[in-house]
């Protein structure tokens, strides 16, 4: 076994390494960039060394320095995680030729399955099967349409210099193959000079379903599939283990056909063989065909390990340093069902937009499998992936594990910057998905109602405006003692919401006895029994304060900002129409006319006094009503030089 | 320290009967501040509003800390005068914590009467800078006043202690650094245009707040000039031109916000002249006060169920404690903060007097704050009492609690008669705070006994003559004194009057005397001189 290992990654998948590592007593280095000098990952390592700028090329991406930091500290093997080097061939014969080893496969397993055609034959010929498709250069129509015939419908017609979807065709049935073909074609050649057409099957209702193998250069095994259909954009978004709707037929059938897919190559290590599966109608071990295999650990390996009991870290220093597999097939079984739920920093209702932001409050609940590669404080940075964390459940059966992931996201309290939580949540509740019926195009058939922003209720509202006012703070144990002598005092409190103005006038009765009058609603708030209430719902809330923004956790991560008193629209600028010298003096530009749209701050004159040359800017969007001054003119402190008027009014 | 031993039984029907007599007049004080917080009534509070301005309650919220106390001072002061046309006199006052320092708040009502000054008004306000002035707190003034009531004007103008008495006090805390920042929400009429002007720092809301010497119909018809209000001495004048004020807010709640802000740069920091402790609460349930004191003052009670029903922890060392019985003295702790409690347990005798006066000299000597829990019928009167010079005891005792510099708060729990008031710290002698029990009573002596005193003369007087006086005639001629006493020593009678600081319920009484010590602990504590003891 090793007695030190480099990770060459960062975030979680690093800090995952880490606590296998640290498990089987193998010491640790951490490497990091300019951006990540105080990362978790730095904080948890023996050792970690500083190799370059905040961005991947600069650092992450810089094998040469990676390998020259495991020589100096004295690692004796490289684990790779996932992303930045784990799949560069070159890079793993530069750490073998540094006499280190490279926790991974070889450099020819990476190669033979990196180009994604040459291994679809290499497949082919280890009798995985690959999705039917003619990709030849015969372009006769006739022989076309027989080997659509033969592939079997229905067909997608591609143009081979394709992309975008031009000259594009799907073919539902033989008697519409010649008229799509024409049309494929001469829209194939329209935008890329070139006719040339291949033939695929199409896959109704796509099914991502891949298989975790894990070979030691010789044998291989495999450790059961993982259902990954719920995707957005090709990204994966919920994971989980075994797939719904498996059968033993249809899992022997892919697990065995993904060892020889691993032995075909000799792989070691750990890997998985990605398979498109014909969801329309059951799973049938005739409608799963080959993809493409990532050479390296998945970041949705959690929930085969959870089904498994495996430590899949663990497996790969173990082989890397030489042993032999672990486990043979038959000693291998799945124990319940698990579920992953990646947790990004990104804004759902703006198209996924990856967000950054400080995070100022972390707190996952305790049932769930948290991994993740920031703390509480931890800054999501705009130079990587804006993940936050993974979150595995793992339950007796798929029902009640996806319960506890609903849950589970409904107790995942993140502050500081906008996250997919709800959206995950919802997602987690989504009948078809609940049902087991899932496929790639899930995801984008209900986007509208999974995307939708979380709106709070009056209660959460409530919530949010005590908080604001520090009145539900907790002193030793008890809310905080509040003395009304005989008339009780109404604050009042301005806030946004997901941009809509929420004013709250809260009257203070007694200690823990509050009032919150929300216009809409009021609602009455106590302290009892060692909880709050709002009305008759007790508060299973919980609050975030950073500065002016506010988060109350409840069921949702609602954001409010409190809005401050003293930022005001600037009145001088605000309402200005007329503009004045501010004092005696000589106009020596005019650059405003009559009519003519200006902006705010936008130069309409020069006034020179005082040997001082003074800009005249407009204080407002608006139209140059009138110009009532001229160039060289003298003029006294106040004279009103332009008159602006409203767009509307012009 | 040792802890208080309760012997009351709370499942007792005394227990009951004394919890229900006052929850009773718990209930009709409530009543009566409740009335007096909402001013001027519905139809002016809607006009006020309508103006787009905040009532002067929720002015007062706005400033302070949400969740802040507010030890509001004269919450029925004017109850009952002026035929009910100035509700808690026609302004708020009281202690609140902005950023969590303790300013004085003082806030016109300007629904009632356009916030002009009653006597009342004058006296609350005055009382307001008082105890800012010897405790050393901000004071924030929240203008929005027309100025004297006219029709009182010969109450209100002309003497020492008068509308004038405002700026002489604001001159003066402004010279002790003690800040003074006034928010103009309203007019600032004529002597009223001085709060403002005197101040430290003035905000002032625009088209809303103005100040002037003089109001436009004043300025028509002494010089003929037709000006507007606004144009006059509005927000823009003021603060754009004239310099009166400094801040120019949107409105009020900006204009709050603006003071909240300047009250953040005061750069001051609070003395610590006492040993605080933490906190703890009695071990008997201040609940509990309302029914271990009878509900009517002549049935004897132990104040030590009360102190118990106070202090931390009901810890109570009792000095002196088989001496002068009838006077209880002992140190013990508020909310965390020493004090020195001297509580009435009976009619004060010589011993009683003199053991009173050592133990102000103690707390004197070791600068802790005192609290007197006052519960007097008197001295004990008679020829014994008068041979063995229980004046001059007395006047020891009196004579401590007149010169000791620790601050002394008083509560009235009980009866306050005659000269035992003075002895006990009542309003004459400058306690810090004064603060009474809706149970108590106070005058110069008990309604029976003046009521007696008078029969007895005019018996004599009658029977000299050869008359004859029946019992009836007597009961007849006593009822009216009886009546007078009754109502005027009632404490709503009192604290309308501001003879007191407000009326308190009694299960709040330890809240109470713990942000009374708490504001009094702003100024330092001074080295105490006494005067000349008869010894």
């Amino acid at each position: 076994m090793f007695e030190k290992i480099l990770i060459a990654n960062r975030g979680e998948i690093a800090c995952r390494v880490i606590e296998s590592a640290r498990e089987m007593g193998v010491k640790t280095v951490a490497v990091y960039s300019d951006a990540d000098a105080t990362a978790k990952h730095v904080a948890l390592a023996d050792q970690a060394v500083h190799i370059g700028g905040a961005a991947p090329a600069d650092s992450y991406l810089k094998g040469d320095v990676i390998i020259r930091a495991a020589l100096d500290t004295g690692a004796q093997g490289i684990h790779p995680g996932y992303g930045f080097l784990s799949e560069n061939p070159e890079f793993v014969e530069a750490v073998e030729a540094a006499g280190l080893t490279f926790i991974g496969p070889s450099a020819k397993a990476i190669r033979a399955m990196g180009l994604k055609d040459a291994a679809k034959v290499l497949m082919e010929e280890a009798n995985v099967p690959v999705v039917p498709g003619y990709h030849g250069e015969n372009q006769d129509g006739a022989f076309l349409a027989e080997q659509a015939e033969k592939i079997g419908y229905p067909v997608l017609i591609k143009a081979v210099a394709g992309g975008g979807g031009k000259g594009m065709r799907l073919v539902e049935a033989p008697a519409d193959f010649d008229d799509a073909l024409a049309s494929a074609q001469g829209e194939a050649t329209t935008a890329f000079g070139n006719p040339d057409v291949l033939i695929e099957k199409y896959v109704t209702s796509p099914r991502h379903i891949e298989v975790q193998v894990f070979g030691d250069g010789t044998n291989a095994v495999h450790l059961f599939e993982r259902d990954c259909s719920l995707q957005r954009r090709h990204q994966k978004v919920i994971e989980e283990a075994p797939a719904p709707g498996m059968t033993a037929e249809m899992r022997a059938a892919m697990g065995d056909a993904a060892v020889r897919a691993a032995e075909a190559i000799n792989y070691k290590g750990a890997g998985t063989i990605e398979f498109i599966v014909d969801g329309s109608d059951g799973l049938r071990t005739d409608g799963f065909w080959f993809m493409e295999m990532n050479t390296r650990l998945q970041v949705e390996h959690p929930v085969t390990e959870a089904i498994t009991g495996v430590d899949l870290v663990e497996w790969q220093l173990r082989v890397a340093s030489g042993e032999t597999l672990p486990k043979q097939q038959d000693e291998l079984t799945i124990t319940g069902h698990a579920f992953e739920a990646r947790i990004y920093a990104e804004d759902v209702p703006k198209g996924f937009l990856p967000a950054t932001g400080t995070l100022s409050h972390l707190e996952f609940p305790a049932q769930a499998r948290i991994d993740s590669g920031v703390r509480d404080g931890d800054t999501i940075s705009p130079w990587y992936d804006p993940m936050i964390a993974k979150l595995i459940v793992h339950g007796p059966t798929r029902e009640v594990a996806l319960k506890q992931l609903e849950r589970a996201l409904r107790f995942t309290d993140i502050g500081g910057t906008v996250t997919n939580v709800s959206f995950l949540a919802l997602l987690a509740a989504q009948p078809d998905f609940v049902a087991g019926d899932v496929d790639t195009g899930l995801i984008e058939r209900h986007i509208d109602a999974l995307a939708a922003q979380p709106v709070a209720c009056t209660k959460a509202r409530s919530v949010a405006a005590l908080t604001a006012m520090g009145l539900m703070e907790m002193v030793n144990g008890a809310p905080k003692p509040i003395l009304v002598l005989w008339s009780p005092m109404t604050h009042v409190i301005d806030l946004t919401h997901n941009e809509e103005a929420i004013t709250a006038r809260v009257t203070v009765h007694d200690t823990a006895d509050f009032t919150v009058d929300l216009g809409e609603a009021q609602h009455h708030v106590t302290y009892k029994g060692g909880a709050w209430w709002v009305d008759t719902t007790k508060v299973l809330a919980r609050t975030a304060r950073n500065g002016d923004e506010l988060t109350v956790f409840w069921g949702n991560g609602y954001r409010f900002h409190v809005v401050d008193p003293l930022v005001r629209e600037d009145a001088e600028g605000a309402g200005g129409n007329v503009i004045a010298a501010p004092m005696p003096g000589l106009v020596k530009a005019v650059f405003a006319e009559a009519g003519q749209v200006v902006s705010k701050g936008d130069r309409l004159a020069i006034l020179e006094a005082m040997k001082m040359e003074h800009s005249l800017l407009a204080p407002r969007d608006g139209v140059v009503a009138e110009v009532l001054t001229s160039e060289a003119a003298q003029v006294e402190d106040g004279a009103a030089l332009i008159r602006l008027e409203d767009e509307e009014e012009a | 320290m040792s802890k208080l031993q309760s012997k009351v039984m709370t499942g007792s029907d005394d227990f009951a009967a004394n919890r229900a007599a006052h929850l009773e007049m718990i209930e009709t004080v409530r009543e009566a501040a409740q009335s007096a917080a909402q001013g001027g009534g519905e139809k002016s509070r809607a006009r006020h509003l309508s103006r787009g301005k905040m009532l002067p309650r929720d002015r007062v919220a706005g400033l302070l800390d949400p969740g802040s106390p507010f030890l509001e001072v004269g919450s029925t002061a004017a109850h009952g005068m002026y035929d009910g046309a100035a509700p808690c006199a026609g302004a708020v006052a009281g202690i609140g914590q902005v950023h969590g320092q303790e300013v004085m708040v003082v806030c016109n009502d300007a629904t009632v009467k356009g916030g002009t000054y009653y006597p009342m008004t004058v006296k609350k306000h005055l009382r307001a800078q008082e105890i800012a002035e010897q405790n050393n707190l901000p004071c924030v003034y929240l203008v929005d006043s027309g100025g004297a009531n006219l029709p009182q004007q010969d109450e209100v103008f002309p003497d020492r202690d008068h509308f004038g008495r405002i700026f002489f006090n604001q001159a003066n805390m402004s010279a002790k650094g003690i800040p003074q920042i006034a928010v103009v929400m309203g007019s600032c009429t004529a002597g009223g245009a001085y709060v403002p002007a005197m101040s430290d720092v003035t905000i002032i809301v625009k088209e809303q707040g103005t100040i002037f010497l003089a109001g436009p119909p004043l300025v028509k018809a002494a010089t003929g000039e037709v000006v507007s209000a606004e144009d006059l001495g509005g927000g823009d004048v003021h603060t754009r031109l004239s310099g009166v004020a400094d801040y120019l807010a949107d409105d009020d709640a900006h204009a709050l916000a603006l003071a909240r802000d300047a009250l953040r740069h005061l750069n001051r920091t609070k003395p610590t002249t006492v040993d605080w402790q933490t906190p703890e609460e009695p071990a008997y349930d201040p609940e509990e006060i309302l029914g271990v004191v009878p509900g009517g003052l002549r049935t004897p009670y132990d104040i030590r169920e009360v102190i118990a029903r106070v202090v931390d922890g009901s810890r109570f060392d009792e000095f002196k404690k088989r001496f002068g019985e009838t006077l209880v003295c002992g140190f013990a702790h508020v909310k965390g903060c020493p004090v020195g409690i001297i509580a009435n347990n009976g009619v004060l005798y010589s011993e009683s007097a003199a053991k009173g006066a050592h133990f102000v000299e103690l707390c004197s000597q070791r600068g802790i704050p005192l609290v007197f829990l006052q519960n007097i019928t008197g001295f004990m009167v008679g020829r014994k009492y008068e041979a063995e010079g229980i004046a001059r005891h007395g006047a020891k005792m009196v004579t401590a609690v007149a010169t000791t510099k620790v601050p002394k708060i008083t509560m009235l729990v009980g009866g306050s008669f005659g000269a035992g008031n003075y002895g006990m710290a009542g309003r004459a002698y400058s306690p810090r705070f004064l603060w009474t029990w809706p149970n108590s009573r106070i005058s110069v002596m008990g309604g029976e006994q003046a009521a007696g005193v008078l029969a007895t003369v005019k018996r004599d007087s009658i029977e000299r003559q050869g008359g004859e006086w029946s019992a009836d005639e007597e009961a007849a001629f006593k009822q009216p004194t009886l009546d007078m006493f009754e109502e005027q020593s009632h404490p709503l009678y009192a604290s309308a009057r501001l003879w007191d600081d407000g009326i308190v319920d009694p299960r709040k009484t330890r809240d109470v005397l713990h942000l009374s010590l708490s504001a009094s602990l702003n100024a330092p504590i001074e080295e105490t001189k006494f005067g000349v003891f008869r010894m």
